[in-house]
């Protein structure tokens, strides 16, 4: 018989998916009565984020136990190092069927309705010239320039990508202080960019007009924008839980995936966000 | 009880494991989430058989006879989205469950808890899928594709099929993942890749195409939900958008799922023709190989099931031309199935007779396709009968007849009994005599320009609607049989030998039956 080190690790019956399930359920179940005009439908749907809420911090606190307490061996260490990169690859696949819908409107739909046709026949008057919004659209809007807020938030998620590498060469070296703080400045990093990206939708509704209503510009914008900021925020709530484990103790410099997978995510939201500035801010 | 854990799995202590119900909502095993999966696809597949058969009972006589037609657009849609994401993927995610970890020499899944979850994310997808049929203005009823504008002037149904959809989705990715990771990092010492049963060949490669598309239709649905309620334009023109677009981004999703939804099919129909032909399969790296040209080449063909929306001519070139070359990895695989049984000693029992009878009928669903491909062919014939004729022929005599010989080819391991040969037969040979009575004549209907999704027909299509009504019936019917035999099958009779089948070669036939709940807690050694 193998000892249990060497065996893989296979949990005990768990409650805490079920309770994924419900919340998932009493989410879409709210939000689509919210959304067609059952205001109780919102309530439901809180109910399910807490549920939602309450399975995760279960989940995890479960994990990190496991984890802590050595069941994890080199073979489950390594599933788990496949399981992040197929789950960031998906992830990669989502984006990109918004990068697609983009390239689409900016390549195809909305030259074809600036061309001679669409001219002549439906929407005369219409000038393809991106930005743009739509020939049916006749309120005006600015786009949103590359140089200024979004150059910088550029250069703080490049900073919090060094930062966090930084941290993690004090995790190999077992030097805690520089984990703890190069964790620290990244969320820190994090956090001023969500500020700046805040800052910067207001501004946008405010002066330059541009809503989410404001057709393909203002729709690929909001949605590309919107999704990348979600998943900041998504990451820097990892990057905070894995700030608490370092505090409590847990990690050590030849078992650390759960600190490697969240820098992982965090370095794929900023290669989003290299290509966001590219493609939705600058050209 | 997950913050105690004062005994792991594997010591032969199980007296603490829920009993009754919180068994099936707790459990991390294998077999048991493959269980889950299969009797989960079953009751799917009888709520979406009924709503085809509600169909045929319309389309029994020209005229609007029994449903209003916005209520016969909600039964085709929900026919479609039922069957293709409750009944048919997740029946084959219930064989991955019970069979990888036993053909690969693995102790469970690589993460048994998230599996669990994988589960139960679908039953509450399927309440929002039935639910929808109760609220204003009924299921959606913009077909399983949900095309753009259709799908972003519905009612409430609509927003509740799309959070069933991301629901879905989140399903197979997590379930896809595991799959990947199980076959990647738990195989037995010795099983190197080349040495991987196809079965588990062709979930590695399916679960890469989940992966990757999922995502995409999570996106596509997202556009779909932020066009109906926050203002966005994506597939509105006045707004710059375009409802071709959500064709393109649905269809980058929708041919990769369709050989989501073969792919394994062909894995189980590789298990069992060698086995019954008493043979190793013939050119099995060949087999791998098309597989994974399949897999590539369904990412560049979309645009085939748009040829009518209006795309440059080089375009459609460039479409028809990667479609066809489709038919040269699928022509690799059906030879290699016929060269198998090529002077071996075959013997016909139920799991066979679905294997030929699959290799038969697919093929004449590929071949209609191979008509398909052919741009002004389906300039013709885009929205007839042809095409419900040809995917049925792939998917219902495809990857049904492959679930069904599946499931007769590894229930004795599963229960520990054998199953009912003569009723197994019985469901074999009225499945494929109704198949086609139900399916065949829709060619014609098509071809003389039946249009699909209509309630109502022009009179001269009246006999032949008229004999596939009466074949559905007879082919839903036949289904209680497979019912029946499954039940029996788990209550008792013959007791199934280890090696169940004599010429059947694989980890799994080297264990007990049935199969012991913990199996190769400690890998086997492969030569």
């Amino acid at each position: 018989m193998l000892s249990q080190s060497a065996r893989y690790f296979i949990p005990e019956p768990s409650r805490w998916p079920i309770f994924g399930s419900v919340a998932l359920l009493s989410m879409a179940l709210g939000a689509a009565s919210w959304f067609n005009g059952a205001s109780w439908g919102k309530f439901l749907l809180i109910a399910g984020v807490l549920i939602l809420f309450y399975m995760l911090a279960g989940w995890f606190t479960t994990v990190a136990h496991e984890s802590e307490g050595g069941k994890y061996n080199k073979q489950v260490d390594i599933s788990f190092r496949w399981s992040m990169s197929w789950f960031i690859f998906s992830e990669v696949m989502f984006f990109a069927a918004f990068f697609g819908a983009l390239f689409y409107m900016r390549v195809i739909s909305v030259p074809d309705l600036g061309g001679l046709e669409s001219q002549q026949l439906i929407w005369p008057g219409f000038k393809a010239e991106w930005p743009a919004s739509g020939p049916g659209i006749k309120e005006h809007f600015s786009p949103m320039g590359a140089w200024g807020i979004p150059a910088l938030n550029t250069l703080l998620l490049l900073s919090s990508g060094v930062t966090v590498t930084w941290a993690h060469w004090g995790l190999l070296k077992n030097n805690r202080m520089q984990l703890i703080w190069g964790l620290v400045m990244t969320i820190a990093l994090g956090m001023t960019f969500l500020g700046f990206q805040i800052y910067e939708y207001a501004h946008a509704v405010s002066e330059l007009n541009l809503k989410i209503s404001m057709g393909a510009y203002g729709a690929t914008f909001f949605m590309l924008t919107g999704f990348h900021g979600f998943h900041v925020t998504i990451g820097t709530i990892m990057l905070i839980v894995i700030l608490f484990r370092c505090v409590a103790g847990h990690f050590r410099p030849e078992h650390h995936f759960g600190f490697e997978g969240v820098a992982w995510y965090w370095h794929f939201v900023d290669v989003v966000w290299l290509l966001l500035f590219i493609f939705v801010y600058w050209l | 009880m997950d913050a105690a854990h004062a005994h792991g799995y594997g010591h032969g202590d199980h007296a603490h494991h829920p009993s009754g119900i919180l068994r099936w909502i707790q459990t991390t095993n294998h077999k048991d989430i493959g269980t889950l999966y299969l009797w989960f696809s079953f009751s799917m597949f009888l709520v979406g058989g009924v709503l085809a058969l509600m169909l045929r009972v319309e389309l029994f006589q020209p005229g609007l006879q029994v449903w209003r037609p916005e209520f016969f657009n909600q039964l085709t849609t929900m026919h479609g989205l039922i069957m293709v994401f409750g009944a048919i993927m997740p029946a084959f995610v219930g064989f991955a469950n019970w069979q990888i970890p036993m053909m690969i020499g693995a102790p469970d899944m690589a993460f048994a808890r998230m599996n669990n979850w994988s589960f139960w994310l679908l039953p509450p997808a399927a309440i929002l899928l039935v639910v929808s049929f109760f609220v204003p203005g009924g299921a959606t009823a913009a077909g399983w594709t949900v095309y753009a504008p259709l799908s972003t002037q519905m009612g409430p149904g609509m927003d509740l099929a799309i959070f069933a959809l991301h629901i879905m989705g989140a399903s197979s990715i997590m379930g896809s993942i595991n799959i990947i990771t199980t076959i990647l990092n738990m195989r037995a010492p010795g099983m190197t890749l080349m040495k991987m049963p196809l079965f588990v060949w062709t979930w590695l490669i399916t679960a890469y195409l989940l992966i990757a598309v999922m995502p995409v239709l999570a996106g596509a649905i997202t556009m779909i939900l932020t066009d109906r309620h926050f203002g966005t334009n994506f597939f509105n023109a006045a707004g710059g958008g375009d409802p071709v677009m959500f064709q393109h981004i649905f269809w980058f999703f929708g041919h990769p799922e369709v050989y989501i939804m073969i792919l394994p099919a062909f894995g189980i129909v590789s298990q069992i023709v060698p086995t019954f032909a008493r043979k190793p399969l013939f050119g099995y790296s060949s087999m791998v190989y098309a597989t994974s040209s399949i897999a590539i080449l369904s990412f560049i063909v979309w645009a085939h099931h748009m040829f009518t929306v209006g795309m440059p001519a080089t375009a459609q070139l460039f479409f028809m031309y990667a479609t066809m070359l489709i038919a040269v990895p699928t022509g690799v695989k059906v030879f290699n199935w016929i060269a198998t049984m090529w002077k071996g000693s075959m013997t016909f029992e139920t799991p066979m007779l679905f294997a030929c009878g699959f290799i038969f009928v697919f093929s004449m669903g590929g071949f209609t396709g191979l008509v398909l491909a052919i741009t002004p062919v389906d300039i013709q014939l885009q929205d007839t009968y042809y095409v419900v004729a040809h995917f049925h022929y792939v998917l219902v005599a495809g990857s049904l007849f492959a679930i069904f010989g599946g499931v007769y080819y590894w229930i004795p391991k599963w229960t520990g009994y054998m199953y009912d040969e003569t009723l197994g037969k019985w469901h074999f040979w009225l499945s494929m005599i109704f198949f086609n009575i139900t399916f065949f004549p829709m060619h014609f209907s098509g071809l003389a320009g039946m249009p699909r999704r209509i309630p109502d027909y022009a009179l001269q299509f009246a006999d032949f609607n008229m004999i596939s009504t009466v074949g559905a019936f007879g082919f839903g019917l036949s289904q209680l049989i497979f019912l029946w035999v499954v039940i029996k099958c788990i209550r008792g009779g013959q007791k199934a030998a280890d090696q169940t089948w004599e010429g059947a070669e694989g980890l799994e036939w080297t264990l007990p039956s049935p199969a012991p709940y913990h199996t190769f807690e400690t890998p086997p050694v492969v030569k």
